[in-house]
């Protein structure tokens, strides 16, 4: 992996809580246009990777790079901007607004976010909330739940919650996104509904990180897999040759 | 009787205000505070101080009041609101507790617990609104001027922020919200109006004093809220207009006034109890979802 074909480099990076090293000098890219899979055991420090990538943990030190640009010290919402979106392992949904509201926070509506422009700006406003709708209806479309735009995001059963977590990051056009385990929880028919979804997303140009934990599913939904353990990358490759290697398989099933 | 009947309409109006913009903190935005009587009064002093002192007319003094309830809300907001949590509460407890001092000991200023007399009334471009009834359209129209803010403010997409970081900050935060930003933005709004509160109120008594604008004011105005129903806009309107009414309501029962005014915190302490218990969401209750669903 040439580190000029990374949209996202990670280099270096280390966090530590008090004695424990839950990232340690982890070092991997992520290639645009591919769906790369970050595996490893419970306590791997995968979702501490996450956290890092998107600003809600500092890092002791290290790198990552989006494109060039330095990520770490930024706070979560100015990596958002400049492109990185995140779901959650237990998704965040602002359960008590409708599924439209929770895609609408993803739309950008920078006029009608701001207090002055929107006394001051109001056809500007208006026009503004006009398309940020029409595109969340689209979003809600792409991933198959534009009939429940109406009801309010706890209502919705979990499979679709877990789609609704990603339409609001998708409606954001972010370019890179992180999924916090996409498939966990999920039964073997809402898997068939989830995972080429997760597809769909990199042929609509998106880059995609996600963490998880099934060694099956990891060959059916990436194209590269980032073999994390004790915060470390133990290796990185395309899936066939991380699911076949014995040392690796031994480390996760704890054999 | 008439006389009677706009004071009370009057104070309505200013409590609906205080109420109204009280709600953006604690009923839309999640942050209790409870400075806002500290508010009203800075609100209050800026103006009625802006007028003697300066000279300055009733929109001038307005103006300042807001800018001085924005400011001394910015000081408190700025340093605790960056902190996730209950921080802003005892923040704001601290400056109603600061702000009162100030009023009672900066003599020079504010004239202690004296207070200031002979603020005038509003001059609107050589209208001096004096009578009672006057004041009442006065009073009226800055309420409704606060409710249009604060459905202008709630019903876009800046609102849609508010709620989504009450709901759940870090979400927000995932979803490239500058969440710090946004609630330091509500609790300065939120102040600006609450001081344009004091400042009617100066103009309209006439005499000030710390003592309209000490805790229990914080709480009593609190208590408008969370009875009227946080959840709605029109919430503290009925909150304003149900509480004011029953100390009004007393006075008609044969009750000598040393009993009737016990009796009032009583009825309150009881309401309260009684709607936490009964009816947690206030008179008004929850917002429908289908309200919120326009297309």
């Amino acid at each position: 992996m040439a580190a000029e074909a990374a949209i996202l480099s990670v280099r270096g990076v280390a966090r530590a809580f008090g004695g424990i090293r839950a990232v340690d000098d982890c070092t991997f890219d992520v290639r645009p246009g591919l769906i790369t899979g970050l595996i490893g055991p419970n306590g791997a420090g995968k979702t501490t990777v996450f956290n890092l990538i998107t600003g809600f943990l500092s890092a002791d030190q290290g790198s990552i790079r989006l494109q060039g640009q330095e990520l770490l010290g930024l706070s979560p919402h100015q990596v958002e901007r400049l492109g990185v979106v995140r779901t959650f392992q237990h998704l965040r949904l602002w359960s008590k607004m409708t599924v439209l509201e929770n895609v609408l926070l993803g739309c950008a509506t920078p006029a009608g976010e701001n207090v002055l422009s929107l006394f001051l700006r109001a056809g500007a406003v208006r026009a503004e909330e006009f398309r940020a709708r029409e595109h969340a209806m689209e979003v809600l479309r792409f991933f198959d739940l534009a009939d429940r735009a109406p009801e309010l995001a706890e209502d919705l059963a979990y499979p679709e919650q877990k789609l609704l977590s990603m339409a609001r990051i998708f409606a954001t056009d972010a370019p890179v996104m992180l999924l916090d385990e996409p498939t966990s929880g999920l039964d073997a028919e809402s898997l068939r509904r989830i995972v080429p979804m997760v597809r769909r997303l990199v042929e609509h140009g998106k880059t995609v990180l996600l963490i998880e934990h099934n060694m099956e599913l990891i060959s059916e939904l990436s194209d590269q897999v980032v073999f994390l353990h004790q915060g470390r990358v133990l290796a990185a490759g395309p899936p066939a040759q991380i699911t076949r290697d014995p040392a690796l398989t031994e480390i996760y099933f704890g054999v | 009787m008439t006389a009677y009947l706009a004071h009370f309409l009057v104070m309505v109006a200013i409590y609906t205000i205080l109420a109204l913009s009280l709600n953006l903190l604690i009923g839309y935005s999640g942050i209790f505070s409870l400075a806002h009587a500290a508010i009203y009064g800075i609100g209050a002093y800026a103006s009625a101080l802006a007028a003697l002192k300066l000279g300055l007319g009733f929109w001038g003094g307005m103006l300042v009041a807001a800018g001085a309830g924005a400011f001394a809300s910015a000081l408190v907001a700025i340093p605790s609101l960056r902190v996730a949590g209950d921080y802003y509460v005892v923040a704001s407890f601290g400056l109603q507790v600061v702000v009162l001092a100030v009023f009672m000991n900066w003599t020079d200023l504010t004239n202690g617990h004296a207070g200031l007399p002979g603020i005038p009334r509003p001059n609107l471009l050589g209208w001096v609104i004096d009578q009672p009834f006057e004041y009442v359209f006065l009073a009226t129209a800055f309420a409704a001027l606060t409710w249009a803010v604060c459905w202008r403010l709630t019903n876009s997409a800046f609102g849609r922020v508010l709620q989504a970081i009450r709901d759940d900050e870090i979400a927000a935060q995932a979803m490239g919200k500058n969440v710090v930003l946004v609630k330091i933005v509500i609790a300065c709004i939120s102040s600006a109006l609450g001081a344009m509160a004091g400042s009617l109120y100066a103009h309209y008594i006439t005499y000030i004093n710390p003592s309209s604008f000490a805790l229990h004011e914080s709480i009593f105005i609190a208590t408008l809220v969370i009875l009227g129903g946080s959840e709605r806009l029109a919430g503290p309107v009925v909150g304003a207009f149900v509480l004011l009414a029953i100390p009004e309501a007393l006075k008609f029962l044969a009750i000598p006034d040393a009993v009737a005014a016990p009796m009032r915190q009583i009825i309150y302490g009881a309401l309260l109890i009684l709607f936490m218990l009964v009816r947690p969401e206030g008179i008004l209750g929850r917002a429908r979802v289908r309200d919120r669903i326009r297309a």
